[in-house]
């Protein structure tokens, strides 16, 4: 699938993530360049300790860098404030993460709306987009369900819902599938497959496991803090 | 949507059931402690002021020697006597002044012995003025009339079970003294414990009965409508001074307007609320560092979920109201209970010591003001307890909270 013509979505240029802790200095990631196109499913794959947490958190803005600019849709985050990147988190990115991280005191429902609330959606509209969402992952029956009553599988569809509710252009999944089993892990990715084709969200994929690969427009290896090699099918 | 806030603080104060209950111990402990004293401190005050209500704002009580205890006038060394009472009578301003004499007997009824207060009313006209002024009112029976001999007027008290065991009624006959008399009427309640607790008797039986012929052990002295009380109790005190020889500064009577007496009252009333007030703030402060701690605990076990919800979008101030919320449900809640037990305490104890003393003293009065003003100071103690933790919670890096492990 050749994405010439999209425009950009994220860009990444010479970013430097630096960690102090105490007096030594962790170099997390050294001038790393990356650019995400509109509707691309790229997989960034590295073994542990290779920066790929770090790389998440700046394609997310969870976090800023120490050097270099990030651009989200051509603007600079780079150096905004928490809670300005809360609200353009909440709008644009959704997150996918490995142990789930739903709240526990919630319903599979009120997981589902959260994401709304802090936009500030009425409260008929939400349980309308979240029940739909909810449906949409084969969960219609378990709405009213806390997370400690779900398989992992289920709550890991939970988590896809609740990453939707804002409808963002951007999902970012961090080893969605290392919680879960082959079987259930193949229908999560799918899921998120379907996501690109259909509804032409850019999906990122951060993982260690090779097989993921193959859902991919584009493959990063990260390895110490920079893109080693980029492929694209 | 702050009612969305509400519900999730609300659901994850009841994820912890068992350590927001705990928390909250410390505030309705406080809080009960608080309603509790200051109910029963209030319906003290109720029933003081009722008793004084009783006697009425213009009238002024003379009294030999100072404080004492037992029946007024009694173990005094020179005691007033009549023909004081009829030149305190001549005193311009005072309308008039009745001698009375109080004294303890001893009264038998159901093989039951029991001292109680017997004060004497007067013949004539100025029966009817002790009537008005203690506002005597019967509910079985009649008043005493002149010429009554061996016959008494009891107060409500005895008409219940308290005192003998077995309630008296209007036509019983009791032994005052080791006499036989005659109970001619039941005296409505007043709400004056002294009253309601008190026999009355013609003055000259009484007299015959405790053998004190001239004895007056205190004046009650009514002002005239447009005279200045001040002024009369001076004119009063001069008068006294001359007769019983002694000087300025060195009285062996004292002359009281009833006005003083509630106000002295109320100040000590005051002071004993006020010491109230300040143990149960301390104890509710207490229960608000208890809330402060739950809540550093909370934050600190939830900063996992803070990082989640800030990764979808909770900007700082949300995660501060939440926090918030949540501590100021704590107190609430906290408040709440506090406010039934503490009432329940204080309407259990009136009860219980209405039912043993056979008084009216111990009452509990819980007002509006008191339940809102607890309410409000437990709420406010907890918004006040989890404002640092819920600052703490919202400055918290998404990056670290998320990676954060319990």
């Amino acid at each position: 699938m050749a994405m010439v013509n999209h425009k950009t979505v994220i860009k990444l240029e010479n970013v430097w993530k630096i960690y102090k802790m105490g007096e030594v200095e962790v170099v997390a990631l050294c001038g790393l360049s990356l650019e995400i196109k509109e509707s691309e499913f790229i997989v960034i794959m590295g073994p542990s300790g290779s920066g790929k947490s770090t790389a998440v958190n700046m394609v997310g803005c969870l976090d800023i860098p120490t050097k270099g600019r990030i651009l989200l849709e051509g603007q600079d985050i780079s150096h905004m404030e928490e809670s300005e990147l809360a609200q353009i988190r909440g709008r644009k990115i959704g997150f996918i993460f490995q142990t789930f991280n739903l709240i526990p005191s919630l319903t599979a429902l009120q997981n589902v709306m959260l994401p709304m609330v802090f936009q500030d959606i009425e409260k008929s509209e939400r349980e309308k987009i979240a029940s739909n969402l909810l449906r949409r992952v084969e969960l219609g029956d378990r709405m009213r369900h806390r997370p400690n009553e779900l398989s992992g599988g289920q709550q890991q569809r939970v988590a896809i819902a609740r990453s939707l509710s804002n409808n963002p252009d951007i999902i970012l999944a961090d080893e969605p599938t290392g919680n879960l089993d082959t079987k259930t892990g193949k229908v999560v990715m799918d899921f998120l497959h379907s996501l690109q084709e259909k509804e032409k969200k850019t999906v990122i994929v951060v993982t260690h496991d090779p097989t993921l690969a193959k859902y991919a427009d584009k493959v990063a290896y990260l390895h110490d803090g920079k893109i080693i090699k980029l492929t694209k099918r | 949507m702050i009612r969305d806030y509400i519900s999730i603080s609300f659901n994850s104060l009841r994820r912890r059931r068992l350590r927001s209950w705990l928390t909250m111990i410390g505030i309705f402990i406080g809080i009960a402690a608080l309603v509790s004293l200051i109910g029963l401190g209030e319906g003290l005050r109720v029933a003081i002021m009722s008793q004084f209500g009783s006697l009425g704002s213009d009238l002024i009580t003379v009294q030999a020697g100072g404080v004492q205890y037992g029946p007024p006038g009694s173990g005094v060394i020179t005691p007033l006597d009549k023909e004081n009472a009829d030149n305190i009578g001549k005193v311009s301003g005072v309308k008039f002044a009745i001698p009375r004499l109080v004294e303890t007997v001893k009264m038998e009824f159901n093989d039951r012995v029991v001292f109680s207060i017997a004060g004497s009313i007067p013949d004539g006209e100025l029966r009817k003025e002790i009537e008005s002024m203690f506002d005597l009112k019967v509910k079985q029976g009649r008043l005493l009339k002149d010429g009554d001999r061996n016959k008494v007027l009891l107060g409500d008290a005895f008409s219940t079970t308290s005192i003998f065991g077995r309630a008296i009624k209007s036509g019983d006959r009791v032994k005052i003294n080791d006499k036989q008399f005659e109970v001619i009427g039941i005296m409505k309640k007043t709400g004056n414990f002294m009253l309601d607790g008190a026999l009355i008797i013609n003055e000259e039986i009484l007299r015959d009965l405790v053998d004190k012929p001239d004895d007056v052990s205190l004046i009650a002295v009514k002002v005239m409508k447009d005279a200045d009380m001040r002024v009369v109790k001076e004119n009063i005190e001069k008068l006294l001074r001359k007769e019983r020889d002694v000087d300025e500064g060195e009285e062996d009577f004292s002359v009281e307007l009833a006005i003083d007496a509630l106000e002295s009252l109320n100040s000590s009333l005051f002071a004993v609320q006020l010491f109230v007030y300040i143990i149960a703030g301390i104890s509710i402060v207490v229960g608000g560092i208890g809330i402060m701690n739950t809540m550093f605990t909370a934050v600190l076990e939830r900063t996992k979920e803070i990082g989640i919800m800030k990764s979808i979008g909770a900007k700082n101030s949300h995660i501060f109201i939440l926090f918030f919320i949540e501590s100021g449900m704590l107190g609430m809640v906290g408040g709440i209970i506090g406010i039934l037990i503490g009432a329940g305490i204080a309407k259990g104890l009136a009860a219980i010591g209405a039912a043993y003393l056979g008084s009216d003293l111990i009452q509990a009065e819980i007002s509006f003001g008191l339940v809102f003003g607890a309410l409000a100071f437990s709420f406010i103690i907890g918004c006040i307890a989890g404002t640092t933790p819920a600052v703490r919670a919202s400055k918290l890096n998404p990056v670290d909270a998320l990676r954060y492990a319990k």
